[in-house]
């Protein structure tokens, strides 16, 4: 669709694919790792500490964009409470034959149950297909920004954001 | 309508409930809390009527600024029912125009 | 806040006056994670810096007096105060104003309706005292405030039908919109609200399209079936009491309309006042407490309680901050703006 983010509030897929928060295709098939969809230049680093093994970089001036370094990004997922702008999502596209791992965060109530399938929506909220909730994960430290780690289906995978249910 | 759970601030934390009067029915509110609170609680919108035209006027501004908030309260009319927090037995009125002192002493 | 744990830390004795049950200004309604640096507060819940603050305040022996309205301010420099029951006046070394902003309303066909209210004002009621005010909401205005607000009525268990913003483009953040378009809310860009039609309460909303010029293009109107109206379209500074203290002012409309001038240390054109926050151009929470921080710096070396040295390493860590938070495209306009307020009260107070 047209567009842009600062237009739509929607990231378009070149904006996507040319930012510096977005793992080459040949990673995303190796195994688990974070996308970043920050794509404007807000004064804004929690990331950067927020990641056990340095694989986010802004630099000086935290107004950069930060950029995913995937060599060191394991997918762990701890990164993706701390964003204030909720935009760093984690994904394992190869996890099995049914699907991919995708995780997200959600800040709602009621939060989902494990192993219950919900909605799968897109960027703009509208159901493209179901998900399985394999985790939902809520520990102290992510300051009440729970984590839930989705079975979606492979083709969707930069497509889904949210779950409703 | 009361917010029970939320995501951020969790739930609903328990506040002593005192009881008030508003247009002749009781209304259960909690303590300290601002009267437009308690009652928008319980779905009251209108708070007052103006004097030109008789428009019903309700809350605007939630900070004590605007005064479209303004109530009959314990007989003083237009107080800022926005910042004025409830107490056991308050008795609220909604206000017409510039309203009466109806003191009861 | 800040200002007064700043000066207090040097040993200056500070009183923080606020007419609200408690201090902390807008913090305790931004249930939200902060942006910024890390070492500053960065993924900290607002409200967390809130209780942060007064604690802070406690630390440091800062004296807090709640439910003190300060209604006059003169020579001296001399507050005219409502405080416990009483009329009184109160002296001061120095003052610091950080009387923050009000909302902006939006008068259009049907405003003055129950249910129409400012975005702040539905941030009060949710976040603070945990009431609804609506169960389907249309906000007006894509700003920071429009879009975080929205995202909270969703979170808070109403439904938001539409964000409507006349201009082509979002204003505030674009992860704060991603947010609510997943959600499946609409933000209808080149729009704005015609009118608000009900009975006793707001009923529905008419929205329609706008030209370049901003003005409503005839035939485009839309009804939304909503029993509540947000207005999230920008603050003005609250600047009363600068006003009567007779410090200079400039008209600066990216900060929000008059602001008072002060330097580089907060000071204004008078003598023994200070300002920060909001007061002195809209920005947000972060710069608003580093200016207070500098603000309180800057009294504690003018009383004597820190050396110049001292206090210039201290100030030049703030100014940094400042800087750092004014850069990149959203804080370009504040950044050019607020070294237009310094430029300008160089070139009144010039002299010996």
């Amino acid at each position: 669709m047209p567009g842009t983010l600062k237009t739509t509030g929607i990231l378009s897929k070149d904006e996507l694919m040319e930012s510096p928060g977005m793992p080459t295709k040949e990673r995303m098939e190796e195994g688990p790792i974070a996308i970043i969809e920050c794509i404007q230049e807000i004064p804004c680093d929690p990331c950067v500490e927020a990641c056990r093994h340095n694989a986010i970089e802004i630099g000086e001036d935290i107004t950069c964009l930060p950029r995913l370094i995937e060599e060191k990004c394991t997918g762990c997922g701890i990164c993706i409470a701390d964003c204030p702008g909720q935009a760093i999502f984690v994904v394992d596209l190869n996890y099995s034959p049914e699907g991919s791992i995708l995780m997200i965060p959600y800040e709602f109530f009621p939060l989902p149950t494990v192993d219950s399938t919900v909605m799968a929506l897109d960027r703009e909220g509208k159901v493209v297909g179901e998900a399985k909730v394999l985790k939902v994960s809520n520990p102290k430290k992510n300051d009440t920004t729970p984590v839930i780690s989705l079975l979606v289906p492979k083709d969707l995978i930069l497509d889904i954001r949210n779950i409703s249910f | 309508m009361r917010i029970e759970t939320h995501p951020i601030l969790g739930k609903r934390g328990r506040k002593r409930r005192v009881v008030i009067e508003f247009d002749g029915e009781m209304i259960e509110a909690e303590e300290g809390e601002p009267i437009a609170a308690a009652l928008m609680a319980v779905g009251i919108s209108v708070f007052y009527y103006t004097k030109k035209n008789g428009d019903p006027r309700g809350l605007f501004c939630a900070i004590g600024r605007c005064s479209d908030c303004s109530m009959i309260v314990d007989g003083i009319p237009n107080t800022r029912t926005c910042v004025t927090p409830v107490r056991a037995g308050m008795k609220i009125e909604t206000q017409h125009g510039i309203g009466e002192w109806k003191l009861n002493q | 806040m800040s200002a007064a744990i700043a000066a207090a830390k040097s040993g200056v004795e500070a009183v923080v006056l606020d007419e609200n049950e408690r201090p902390g200004g807008q913090l305790f309604k931004q249930i939200h994670k902060f942006f910024g640096s890390r070492e500053h507060g960065a993924g900290t819940r607002g409200m967390d810096i809130g209780r942060q603050l007064l604690e802070d305040a406690e630390k440091f022996k800062v004296e807090v007096w709640s439910n003190a309205v300060v209604w006059g301010i003169f020579g001296g420099p001399q507050l005219g105060i409502n405080y416990q029951q009483k009329v009184s006046k109160l002296e001061a070394k120095k003052v610091l104003l950080a009387t923050g902003a009000y909302e902006n309303s939006l008068a259009f066909a049907g405003w003055t309706l129950p249910g129409v209210m400012g975005a702040g004002a539905a941030q009060t009621m949710i976040n603070i005292h945990r009431v609804l005010p609506g169960r389907r909401v249309l906000m007006v205005g894509a700003g920071n405030v429009g879009l975080i607000i929205a995202y909270q009525i969703l979170q808070a268990g109403a439904q938001v039908l539409a964000v409507v913003e006349a201009l082509p483009y979002i204003g505030g953040y674009g992860v704060h919109a991603s947010k609510l378009r997943k959600c499946g809310v609409p933000i209808l860009t080149n729009h704005t609200i015609k009118e608000a039609v009900g009975e006793d309460r707001v009923e529905r909303a008419v929205v329609a399209e706008v030209d370049s010029n901003l003005k409503i293009k005839a035939g485009t109107e839309k009804s939304l079936d909503v029993d509540t109206i947000h207005m999230a379209v920008g603050l003005t500074p609250m600047a009363e009491l600068a006003w009567l203290a007779g410090c200079q002012f400039s008209h600066i409309p990216e900060l929000g309309g008059q602001v008072p001038l002060h330097d580089e240390d907060m000071l204004t054109t008078v003598d023994g006042i200070y300002v920060a926050g909001d007061l002195t151009g809209i920005e947000e929470a972060h710069t608003a407490t580093e200016e207070g921080k500098l603000a309180g710096i800057a009294v504690s070396e003018s009383l004597g309680y820190l050396g110049n040295q001292e206090a210039l390493l201290l100030k030049q860590e703030v100014r940094a901050d400042l800087k750092a938070l004014r850069k990149g495209p959203f804080g370009e306009k504040r950044r050019k703006a607020k070294a237009k307020i310094i430029e300008e009260r160089k070139s009144i107070c010039r002299g010996p």
